[in-house]
């Protein structure tokens, strides 16, 4: 099995070491960074497969990394590990081109695998993420701009609320009848129209949650 | 210049020769580099100019002068811009006293002079007394932080004053009225003079108390919270370092409380169904040392169909928890137009729905006939080995 390259940007050291521990045979990290600056330089010189980024840093945060990196034409994908579940975070990262959302509780295992996912060109979503689009695709009663961006398929929605339920990718191909990648295939469309629906009740829906 | 002098290049100059800058210039740079010259402040030296230009337009031809004999400074590269919005300023400033100098006459020179230039000094020195980033601030905000609101209110004002002045003038009542006109403007101008630097560094400091006392109790609110819970939290993790499962079970219990302190819109548990699942489940965490994830989608008040839903699903945590042997517990709550649904799964031991005794309470009576009572229903699904999910289901009343 071919081992993916991992760079860790986190701006708690501890932290940085427990993932490091954490981390199953098949990922090879390759370097750390603290905060924005190291982080881009790091990213340009390791040439990761991806990169864990932490939302909360020094010098702008994880959407700062992403804006600078992915500005500048990288292919590097971003897998966004924070403590935060708070809806501006998780929507903010997605947008920003991070291709999952995880929550700093996950177990070892299940980081290993998000991040082979990741590697993989695959989109991760937790349950709260999951729950967050659903919640944010639903809320709105106003007509959609571009159809076909702006609104869940009844088969992604489907997919979504067996992710929000706890099921793990192999449990809602077993539930729906579809083969594994065939779930992955929903779940990064949905991360697609999640990066370019320009609907701006996205982030309005996650501001106001955030100060209602 | 000395002769010595002269000798030593190296030697910074005695009296440097005066240049006018180009950055932070308004018309050419004069006042500036006269005022590095005299070691002023090139505020006062543009007002004086402004000034000497009403009074018999001395001003002008000063300025003409010294800018003729003056060399501009070098610059390399671009050549910075002129800085119009401090020009507009002392543009409006000129037109005031020019006018103000008209009514009362005092431009014709002579004696009338007198009492506009003793006023302007007097102005001056009060202007000095604010400090020199402040009054850089009035004349280049002068025009450029105006609010439009404010600009509408000078223009309308104008206007009132001019139609006033038109109507006046044309009753031919403008001659008796000017001597009030004079009285009134020099009262008034005069007492603004006086007043605006203080009054302006009276709204900064009333601004800055403000400011400064909103962050103070929001740092005391930060303070007393973190005392009662995060600091209390921590101390009882010290007393039981020995007891692994009671130490994560607090972790635990504090980092959802700060959570949802830090994040959460504050809302009432007992109105709403997404809080009311989330405290149900916070609760039965604490309880049984098991995580529960809780994921809501969509809200609504509560009715007494909820209720009783809520209660069938703490149930189904509780059993999770104890039972299931699983490490974590899944909460999935989702409300729709015309239903609501709850999940509770665990990916613990699961069993054989049909082997559990009439009996036990537990699922048959608390959550299925409980749901089927109030109108709803409840599915368990199950098997050994491969975890259970308890699906409720109520349908809202419209």
């Amino acid at each position: 099995m071919k081992t993916v390259r991992v760079l860790i940007v986190d701006d708690h050291r501890l932290f940085r070491s427990g993932v490091r521990a954490e981390l199953g045979p098949s990922i090879q990290v390759v370097g750390e960074a603290g905060d924005v600056d190291s982080a881009v330089k790091a990213i340009d010189e390791l040439r990761p497969d991806v990169v864990l980024l932490d939302v909360h840093m020094p010098g702008g945060g994880g959407q700062e990394v992403l804006r600078r990196v992915l500005g500048s034409g990288s292919s590097v994908r971003f897998l966004a590990l924070s403590v935060s579940d708070a809806a501006e975070d998780v929507i903010g990262v997605i947008r920003g081109g991070a291709r999952g959302y995880v929550t700093k509780t996950i177990s070892g295992a299940e980081l290993t695998d998000a991040i082979i996912r990741v590697s993989e060109g695959d989109a991760v979503f937790s349950p709260r993420l999951a729950g967050f689009v659903l919640d944010a695709f639903a809320s709105t009663e106003a007509p959609p701009i571009d159809p076909e961006l702006d609104s869940l398929t009844q088969r992604e929605r489907e997919v979504l609320r067996l992710i929000a339920r706890g099921y793990a990718y192999k449990e809602i191909a077993k539930e729906l009848f579809i083969s594994v990648k065939t779930v992955e295939t929903h779940v990064s469309s949905v991360l697609r129209k999640l990066q370019l629906s320009n609907r701006h009740e996205l982030s309005r829906w996650a501001t106001a949650r955030r100060l209602v | 210049m000395l002769p010595e002098m002269s000798e030593m290049p190296n030697a910074p100059a005695a009296y440097p020769r005066m240049v006018r800058p180009l950055a932070g210039r308004v018309v050419a740079g004069v006042a500036q580099g006269a005022a590095a010259q005299l070691r002023l402040d090139p505020v006062v030296l543009r007002l004086a100019f402004v000034l000497l230009t009403v009074v018999d337009g001395l001003g002008v031809v000063a300025y003409a002068a010294l800018w003729m004999f003056t060399p501009k400074e070098e610059v390399k590269g671009r050549v910075p811009a002129r800085e119009w919005g401090q020009l507009a300023a002392y543009g409006v400033l000129w037109l005031a006293l020019a006018g103000f100098a008209w009514l009362t006459g005092a431009s014709d020179g002579g004696f009338g002079t007198w009492p506009i230039a003793v006023g302007g000094i007097g102005a001056l020195i009060l202007w000095q007394q604010a400090d020199p980033g402040r009054r850089q601030r009035w004349m280049s905000g002068a025009v450029k932080q105006v609010s439009t609101t404010w600009v509408r209110t000078g223009i309308g004002a104008l206007l009132v004053v001019v139609g006033a002045i038109g109507f006046l003038a044309a009753s031919g009542e403008l001659a008796k009225a000017k001597t009030g006109l004079v009285f009134t403007a020099v009262v008034v101008g005069g007492m603004l003079m006086i007043a605006a630097p203080w009054l302006a560094s009276l709204v900064k400091e009333l601004q800055r108390e403000r400011t400064e006392r909103i962050r103070q109790e929001e740092r005391a609110e930060v303070a007393a919270h973190v005392h009662d819970s995060v600091l209390h939290t921590l101390t009882l993790i010290q007393r039981n370092a020995h007891d692994p499962r009671e130490v994560t079970r607090l972790a635990r219990s504090q980092e959802r409380e700060l959570r949802n302190w830090l994040y959460q819109p504050k809302q009432d548990a007992d109105a709403t169904l997404a809080a009311a699942v989330r405290r149900v489940a916070a609760e039965e965490e604490d309880a049984h040392g098991v995580q529960v994830e809780v994921v809501c989608v969509g809200d609504c008040e509560l009715n007494e169909g909820l209720v009783a839903m809520l209660h069938a699903t703490r149930q189904a945590i509780v059993n999770a928890c104890k039972y299931s042997g699983a490490p974590v517990v899944s909460v999935y709550a989702e409300v729709e137009p015309d239903e609501v649904t709850v999940f509770v799964r665990d990916r613990g031991k699961g069993f054989v729905l049909d082997d559990v005794p009439e009996d036990r309470m537990g699922i048959r009576q608390s959550i299925i006939g409980r749901m089927e009572r109030n109108g709803g229903s409840a599915r368990v699904r199950t098997e050994p080995g491969d975890g259970t999910e308890v699906m409720l289901t109520m349908k809202r009343e419209r």
